[in-house]
């Protein structure tokens, strides 16, 4: 569906996206996910055939972005890192004017509004106006909207974005349920959670490159180890602490909040941690995450 | 799940494209009329007022401009340029409402769509290219404008200030007045980053425009430096062109006066479809 090679976006000296290559396939769920800053949303604007390269190849839906832009977008539905709403018109009139960008008949369009608003859970909504909606709702819409053109290819840029959890997890299921349903989807995101919930495939991004590439499970096995133990000191203890803890993980990060040990066996390095003598505030022994890749590719925790 | 049957391409490559899974059509819409449809339907919510205004405004203006202050006008000095004041009046006061109107419309609604509701954004993101986004604003600014031209022509004729079968030319010479506003200044409007740029523009060109090019009263009352400048404004030509049709005085030097307007709607938009580009395709 989307196939770059040497992709790359300046914007004056800045180099937002540098010589990335990737290959997105029909029905796949594919993620970019990297901090503020990352490139992620230039990349997603490039394939949305908004944004012009500056270097590269890059075909989508079989066709060229440069020449082809317009049909390339007849197939493509797009929700933009901030909505694009009229907050003046209801919840309805957004959609009909949205499909008539893409020359629906009209009856058609009435008849995917009443799916859209019933899949996005707006159907109450229908005739009020969009202002003073809230922001699950105003980005359930944005969805609901892309999808009026029946699109192959589903791009989302930061899908979830200050939303609070629930509307998150609501979210989370209409995009599950778009993709049961074949349709191709492309995700931006900085949540590790959003990614590992809906990629099969993803990239981690920083500085405008590629650190990785993988399924959310093959990442954190080849970047991370099974378990890791989290342990937090009382303020200052961290530093005198940390070095003595070396040898008993594979791999150690220290960051301001926590000391996190990388080992395969978490609950084994925690009762030696405690056989030493260290009295942590508190612990935990979790599960490897796509944070931990993060924090291993890039140095640095994920949202910041 | 039932409420996705029919949405997403699970119906694989026959459902593939907009209009897959629809009877095909006779014409497609082209891009910058479906551009146009969005300010035409956002129209549906204000044109009652907006119909309202734009009959009681040359109303209130030709009852006591025209009327009360030109029959005293007439009274001295035997009407201007050989008519009545009020007739004299109405086809500049047209043009002005036009200029406006024109520029009303390509200042906040442009600046609007690129930055607060990200209209253009919406619209780009669909299949119209930025020349559509322009060109539909453009077309859609021409269609409102000829609403209220038309309405304002009825007006002049209630007033019986009509004096000539040309008026009906006047109808699409005080549409170009307005688009050879309207094209510039959302040219400009899209290079613009806060609306305080708007209300220069409205002190120093707009409403001195509005007063001195000949609407009220001839430039000739002007000093000569002062009539120079005048005759470069946009609006001196509009003025003369719809006066000139109006009233019936037509002469070879009314096509000079809608070719100006022309090229100065033709350099306004040549000039747009860069600031929209380099405001919107980054």
């Amino acid at each position: 569906m989307v196939e770059a090679h040497g992709l790359v976006k300046r914007f004056g000296d800045f180099v937002a996206v540098d010589h990335v290559d990737f290959t997105i396939a029909k029905g796949e769920s594919f993620g970019f996910l990297g901090p503020n800053g990352a490139g992620k949303t230039s990349t997603m604007r490039m394939i949305s055939c908004i944004s012009p390269l500056s270097g590269g190849t890059l075909r989508v839906l079989g066709m060229d972005p440069v020449s082809d832009g317009p049909r390339i977008r007849a197939r493509m539905g797009v929700v933009p890192q901030e909505d694009s709403l009229d907050l003046e018109l209801t919840v309805l009139d957004n959609l009909m004017i949205y499909g008539r960008y893409f020359d629906l008949p009209k009856k058609v369009i009435r008849d995917r509004a009443r799916q859209l608003l019933e899949f996005a859970q707006l159907t109450e909504r229908a005739h009020d106006r969009v202002d003073p909606l809230s922001g699950g709702m105003k980005r359930r819409l944005t969805i609901a909207r892309a999808l009026i053109s029946n699109p192959d290819l589903l791009v989302l840029d930061e899908p979830t974005t200050g939303l609070d959890p629930q509307a998150r997890h609501l979210l989370w299921d209409r995009l599950y349920r778009l993709k049961q349903d074949g349709v191709t989807l492309v995700i931006t995101t900085h949540y590790m959670d959003e990614a590992e919930q809906l990629c099969d495939r993803l990239v981690v991004m920083d500085k405008g490159r590629f650190a990785a590439e993988g399924s959310p499970r093959q990442l954190i096995e080849a970047f991370s180890t099974k378990e890791v133990v989290e342990l937090r000191f009382a303020p200052g203890e961290h530093e005198e602490v940390a070095p003595s803890l070396l040898e008993l993980a594979e791999r150690q990060e220290v960051l301001p909040d926590r000391i996190l040990l990388y080992t395969d066996d978490g609950d084994a390095a925690l009762a030696e941690v405690a056989r030493r003598g260290h009295v942590a505030r508190s612990t935990l022994v979790r599960r490897s995450t796509l944070e931990d890749v993060f924090l291993r590719l890039t140095g640095r925790t994920l949202v910041d | 799940m039932t409420a996705l049957s029919g949405i997403g391409a699970s119906g694989g490559p026959a459902s593939s494209g907009p209009d897959g899974n629809i009877p095909s059509r006779r014409f497609t819409t082209p891009m910058w009329l479906r551009a146009a449809g969005y300010w035409a339907y956002q129209y549906r919510r204000t044109w009652r007022s907006s119909v309202v205004t734009s009959f009681l405004i040359p109303v209130l203006y030709l009852a006591a401009m025209g009327v009360a202050l030109g029959s005293l006008i007439d009274k001295h000095s035997h009407g201007v340029e050989g008519v009545s004041y009020v007739a004299f009046l109405a086809p500049g006061l047209l043009a002005g409402t036009c200029m406006q109107i024109g520029t009303n419309d390509a200042t906040y609604p442009v600046m609007g769509a690129i930055k607060w509701m990200r209209t253009y954004l919406a619209q780009l993101a669909a299949p119209l290219s930025v020349y559509d986004v322009l060109r539909g604003h453009l077309a859609w600014i021409g269609a409102r404008l000829a609403i209220v031209v038309s309405i304002y022509l009825a007006v002049m004729a209630a007033f019986g200030v009509v004096h000539s079968p040309w008026a009906v030319a006047a109808l699409p010479a005080a549409v170009l007045t307005g688009i050879a506003f309207a094209a510039p200044v959302s040219a400009f409007a899209a290079t613009q980053d806060k609306d305080s740029s708007f209300s220069t523009l409205y002190r120093f060109a707009i409403i001195p425009m509005f007063l001195f090019s000949g609407t009220f009263f001839p430039i000739s009352q002007l000093p000569a430096w002062l009539q120079a400048v005048a005759y470069a404004t946009p609006l001196f030509h509009g003025v003369a062109l719809c006066r000139d049709l109006t009233l019936g005085t037509v002469g070879w030097a009314d096509l000079g006066h809608a070719a100006y307007l022309l090229a100065v709607a033709l350099a306004g938009y040549a000039v747009g479809r860069r600031t929209f580009s380099r405001r919107l395709v980054v």
